[in-house]
């Protein structure tokens, strides 16, 4: 459903992604691993549309989205969410969600002063969506809250209910787990799971190797800006030149 | 006396109008603007080119005066799409003057520095001066009540939301599906055809303008109204362009009454009074006098049927 071909981007010469070729399949949780610096968050802001890439393909949903804005990828049924919890501290946990809510007549200026029937009905439907969510992700109760005022695994739970909200069929999440104590952790991944069984892809970037283990297969590794092996997470923690890019090369054998 | 403090609040009325296109673009979107007396200046020499020259009804020529400052608007917010924070006021701050300089030069457009006399204010010259002011007054207040009901639909809907969204984080908006220069494009748009509005006000009110009249300084005085205020609130941007004219009026009486003073300590005793008092203000308030406050929805549990559930806003 994604793929990437030979994707190329460099940073004032710093090659960051050294031709990264990688699919991920539909209904699947795909993990993407490797040391820091691997390139994996440049491969997201390629793929997101945040930064353009020097050089390669990336085909989403058949059409070829190198290069789009941002928006248009959104748009189009795949969206992202960042590593440090992002979004908008001074809105409302509701607000932030119904934000991301496309296809909103109020947004334009004329209907946002006259407010056309149009405009609240979708606003209602809206606000049910982002209840929904909410519930979903045990955020009902923080609804009213400004987001700022969440604790860092409610806002890392809000990332990903603001990505619901856009109805997306592929969702790139960065280290959705990172920095959550590990019983919200493993409620996390409980969450993850339920929304591929009910038809959702994720391509995840994390460290915490036990949830890669349980949550994600495939197992993509990436290492110096290109792909290195893929497979289980058995499999891929099994392969030599995966423990050799974590690790390092043994200086003293053979 | 009675003309004097009717010809303050007019002018604090269109402060006030002022502050609320500014809060458009910098209160509720976050984007820098200290080009926002060249904007009002704009709106200003369209309505009285338009309505000295040619002869158009006031009406009409503050209309136009809003239309071509939007347009100006839009021009500036898609050259500076990219742009936050300090680099935004740098240019912002370039246009406004561009266009005191340009008004300045252009002598066959503008008389130059003499400026243009004798516009045409509604029932001017029909009815008395004091007639005049008090007619005034009311448009001045008519407008600033419609401007500020607008302003407050925008601040509700998810425009207002998703400027908002604009001033945390431009690039999450961005990831969320919408087209930010587009949007930054409209509260430009708004804002800066308010701003405009206002000039066209001024102008028909004191029927002479001259580039000395947009002066940056016009831009510091909004932007402390704003700040006072509240800045992202509505209810803050009048009530904060009321305090600064305030201020700046009551300290001239103050300092007139201290003995032993020369007028130019007196001025720069006003100053620093004014200075003083808003420190006082931010101090006691850093978020200002009506600081916006969060929108909240009722009941966070919704009912089964999930209908009826209203937005309660908050002024």
């Amino acid at each position: 459903m994604l793929r990437i071909d030979d994707l190329h981007r460099n940073f004032y010469g710093v090659l960051a992604l050294n031709g990264v070729n990688l699919a991920v399949r539909p209904s699947t949780i795909t993990g993407l691993i490797g040391p820091n610096g691997a390139g994996k968050t440049t491969v997201f802001n390629c793929v997101s549309g945040m930064i353009p890439p020097h050089q390669g393909r990336i085909t989403f949903a058949g059409q070829d989205i190198t290069a789009w804005p941002p928006h248009r990828i959104t748009l189009s049924g795949l969206v992202r969410t960042f590593q440090i919890a992002r979004g908008f501290p001074r809105l409302s946990v509701l607000e932030n969600l119904m934000l991301y809510g496309n296809h909103q007549p109020g947004e334009g200026m004329i209907a946002a002063i006259l407010r056309p029937a149009s405009v609240a009905r979708r606003e209602e439907e809206l606000r049910a969506r982002a209840r929904d969510v909410a519930r979903r992700l045990n955020l009902t109760r923080v609804l009213n809250e400004p987001a700022a005022n969440l604790s860092g695994g409610q806002k890392k739970l809000l990332e990903i209910g603001r990505a619901l909200m856009t109805d997306p069929e592929l969702i790139l999440l960065d280290e959705p787990i990172a920095g959550v104590n590990p019983a919200l952790g493993q409620e996390i991944a409980e969450h993850l799971r339920a929304l591929r069984d009910d038809g959702l892809t994720f391509l995840i970037i994390e460290h915490h190797m036990d949830v890669i283990a349980r949550l994600c297969d495939p197992v993509i590794v990436m290492a110096e800006g290109r792909h290195l092996a893929e497979g289980t997470f058995a499999e891929v923690a099994a392969n030599h030149d995966v423990q050799e890019a974590y690790m390092g090369r043994r200086k003293w054998a053979s | 006396m009675e003309n004097y403090l009717i010809a303050m609040v007019t002018f604090a009325g269109i402060y006030g109008i002022m502050a609320l296109g500014l809060n458009v673009i910098w209160g509720m979107a976050g984007m820098v603007n200290l080009g926002l007396v060249g904007f009002f200046a704009f709106g200003a020499y369209t309505t009285t080119l338009l309505t000295k020259d040619f002869g158009v009804p006031i009406g009409l020529g503050i209309a136009a005066a809003f239309v071509t400052t939007a347009i100006a608007g839009v021009v500036v917010a898609l050259v500076t799409g990219r742009m936050r924070g300090d680099y935004l006021a740098i240019v912002t701050l370039g246009f406004s003057e561009t266009v005191r300089i340009t008004a300045s030069n252009e002598i066959w457009l503008t008389n130059g520095t003499d400026g243009i006399s004798g516009i045409p204010g509604p029932w001017r010259g029909e009815v008395s001066p004091e007639t005049f002011n008090l007619i005034y007054l009311g448009i001045v207040a008519g407008f600033v009540l419609v401007v500020f009901l607008i302003m407050q639909r925008v601040r509700y809907a998810p425009l207002g939301r998703v400027l908002r969204g604009i001033r945390d984080d431009d690039q999450v908006v961005a990831v969320a599906g919408k087209n930010v220069i587009a949007i930054k494009a409209k509260a430009f748009a708004l804002g800066a055809g308010v701003l405009g509005m206002a000039g066209a006000i001024y102008a028909h009110y004191t029927s002479y303008i001259a580039p000395d009249g947009f002066v940056p300084l016009i831009t510091i005085y909004i932007v402390l109204s704003l700040t006072a205020g509240g800045t992202g609130s509505n209810l803050g941007a009048i009530v904060g362009a009321f305090l600064v004219v305030f201020f700046m009026e009551s300290t001239r009486f103050l300092t007139a009454v201290v003995p032993g003073l020369e007028a130019v300590q007196q001025a720069a005793l006003r100053e620093f009074l004014i200075g003083a008092s808003l420190i006082v203000i931010l101090h006691l308030r850093p978020t200002g006098l009506f600081p916006e406050r969060i929108t909240r929805h009722e009941a966070p549990e919704p009912p089964a049927s999930g209908a009826a559930l209203k937005e309660r806003s908050q002024p």
